[in-house]
């Protein structure tokens, strides 16, 4: 890894040699090593790290036009729509590029626990994945302040709301978190300087993911580790290409959105601008918040709530520590894919659930399915990875590739 | 499958094949990348509320002779001066003067009575003085630019200083008696 390219252009090869940058693309973009049984779920975080830029690039053109003041923040989203050139594509490719953004970030994560790609020697690598959707989290609940409208308003105010309920300084935090008594302008503009700042705060965190991907080397639906250079193929052209076909499908989807859905993923309670003194009859966060919320309203206690939503992302740091099982890939493991669908469907059953008001049979489905979001984490991986008898592995990545063909 | 890469790369045709997909790929994709980078550049040329503010509407009827009013066109000044008698022989008399930037004064103005210019200096953009009474008018009796000491005539022609050119004469047509519409 240490050796350096040797560049035939001497302009290359002169900055090459006082700072290596065209030495490390080569490594780490064209010669790369990557297993060559990688499926399509391996394209999403190339998929993700282009939305990032997507949102980075548009993010900062809307925020010329953008002014953050309680009394006119919604007229000028309103103005970027219909009187700033292409404004209304760049703010639809922005606010669909939230959802965009979590979809393919979730397949990622999804894909990584299938294929047990949180395990040694990637586990560094996964809590930083981690990190991510956290700070995905917080930059997209600003961002979704940023309009004005009543649901940017009152969404602003529930989530603050959580942290009232820390013990004896909670009402204090929450104060300072608003800079006054309620959310209002200096709480909309702390939201729009942090929504500016946390995307570049995320760009470095992708950049020590990639980092970390690269020492350890991507992992493949075998689970198997790379024995032999007959393993892999380079990433250039290999995964240039494959990469670029998913991309390209991606971005038609995309497309797809902005252009002939772009409300889809919204709620039309946020165009109507913040009211402080009326709440929506029905207010719900943004999809990819739904499990989450379901989560906060099944547990019947303030603090405890607060305490089992964040908790349902912190499970996911130790999760490598969790599954003791010495085999990664699900794909090997007939109780823990079995377990892993199930709790993929826990999760989409627990979003519905968030998406519908608190009443009913929706608070029993609500604690059910937080019981078994928790108990797959603490109780049946862990247990299952003791005890379950992997099916056996082949001898390298190469052989069932060779076998397919036959 | 290496080696069928490898066979296939031997090969001529087939080497100009995939020469051609790669081009192809790389074409693609830059026309997409410029149709992307586009609305973004164009986001930041002048809006369509902007651009509806380009033109406006002035009421003149009640400044006499002598007067002059500053109207705001497009974010910048616009002098609108009701010229004397005087001042508009003293411009027609300087046709013949030394002019850095030579225009008969017939040519500045649609009606002699009325001197209407962008009330920007042509050297970086500072509002010369001479609106108000009391303001210095510099040594040709029209506007003394402060920055750099930019002197305008009558006809807000550059007599001397740093400025290259007359100040500029905006597009205006007189919609009735009393009314002008600049832009």
């Amino acid at each position: 890894m240490a050796t350096r390219t040797e560049f035939k252009n001497p302009l290359i090869r002169w900055v090459d040699d006082r700072l290596p940058v065209f030495t490390y693309l080569d490594h780490e973009y064209n010669q790369f090593p990557m297993p060559k049984n990688l499926n399509y779920w391996w394209n999403f975080g190339a998929l993700a790290s282009v939305v990032l830029v997507l949102m980075i690039v548009t993010g900062i053109v809307l925020a010329m036009q953008y002014t953050a003041h309680v009394d006119l923040a919604f007229e000028s989203v309103d103005r970027i729509r219909r009187d700033v050139n292409y404004g209304w594509l760049l703010q639809y490719i922005h606010m669909n590029g939230a959802s965009m953004f979590f979809i393919v970030v979730f397949i990622h994560l999804f894909r990584g626990m299938y294929y047990g790609s949180y395990k040694a020697p990637r586990e560094l690598l996964w809590m930083l994945g981690v990190v991510i959707v956290l700070l995905m989290m917080g930059t997209s609940f600003m961002g979704y302040v940023l309009p004005w409208g009543q649901m940017s308003f009152w969404g602003a105010t529930v989530i603050t709301n959580l942290f009232s309920a820390i013990p004896w300084v909670g009402d204090a935090i929450v104060t300072w978190l608003w800079g006054g008594f309620s959310v209002d302008n200096p709480t909309l503009n702390r939201f729009f300087a942090l929504h500016y700042l946390l995307p570049f705060v995320l760009f470095a965190v992708v950049g020590l993911h990639v980092v970390a991907v690269h020492v350890t080397g991507s992992n493949n639906p075998t689970g198997i580790d790379v024995q032999a250079p007959r393993d892999t193929v380079s990433f250039h052209p290999y995964f240039t290409a494959k990469d670029s076909v998913g991309l390209v499908a991606f971005l038609m989807f995309f497309a797809a959105v902005v252009f002939f859905a772009p409300n889809l993923f919204g709620e039309p309670d946020n165009y109507i601008k913040a009211n402080p003194l009326q709440t929506p009859a029905h207010i719900v966060p943004e999809w990819y918040f739904l499990p989450f919320y379901a989560i906060l309203r099944a547990v019947p206690h303030k603090l405890l709530g607060v305490i089992a939503m964040f908790a349902s992302i912190a499970v996911l740091f130790v999760l490598p520590w969790l599954d003791r099982s010495k085999v990664r890939s699900a794909n090997y493991r007939p109780i823990h894919n079995g377990l892993f669908w199930i709790f993929l469907a826990d999760c989409l059953f627990l979003g519905y659930i968030g998406a519908n008001p608190a009443e009913g049979w929706f608070v029993w489905g609500g604690r059910i399915g937080t019981i078994w979001y928790f108990a797959h984490f603490l109780v049946l991986v862990p247990l299952v990875s003791m005890f379950e008898r992997p099916r056996p592995l082949p001898a390298s990545i190469s052989e069932p590739v060779l076998k397919e063909k036959r | 499958m290496a080696d069928e890469v490898q066979a296939s790369d031997a090969d001529g045709e087939e080497s100009s094949r995939r020469d051609f997909l790669y081009l192809a790929t790389l074409a693609a994709g830059a026309g997409l990348g410029g149709a992307f980078v586009w609305p973004l550049i164009d986001s930041m040329n002048p809006a369509a509320d902007v651009l509806a503010l380009s033109s406006i509407e002035v009421d003149i009827g009640s400044i006499v002779a002598g007067q002059g009013i500053t109207v705001k066109w497009r974010g910048k000044p616009v002098f609108i001066r009701h010229r004397t008698a005087g001042e508009i022989q003293q411009a027609r008399a300087d046709d013949a003067a030394e002019l850095p930037d030579r225009q008969a004064d017939a040519d500045r103005v649609e009606r002699p009575e009325w001197l209407i210019l962008v009330g920007v200096c042509t050297h970086l953009g500072c509002i010369p003085l001479g609106q108000k009474t009391g303001d210095p008018k510099g040594e040709f009796g029209g506007w003394f630019c402060p920055c750099h000491g930019s002197h305008y005539d009558t006809s807000g022609r550059i007599r001397k200083g740093p400025a290259p050119e007359n100040l500029a004469v905006p597009h205006y047509t007189f919609l009735a008696d009393g009314i002008v519409r600049i832009g």
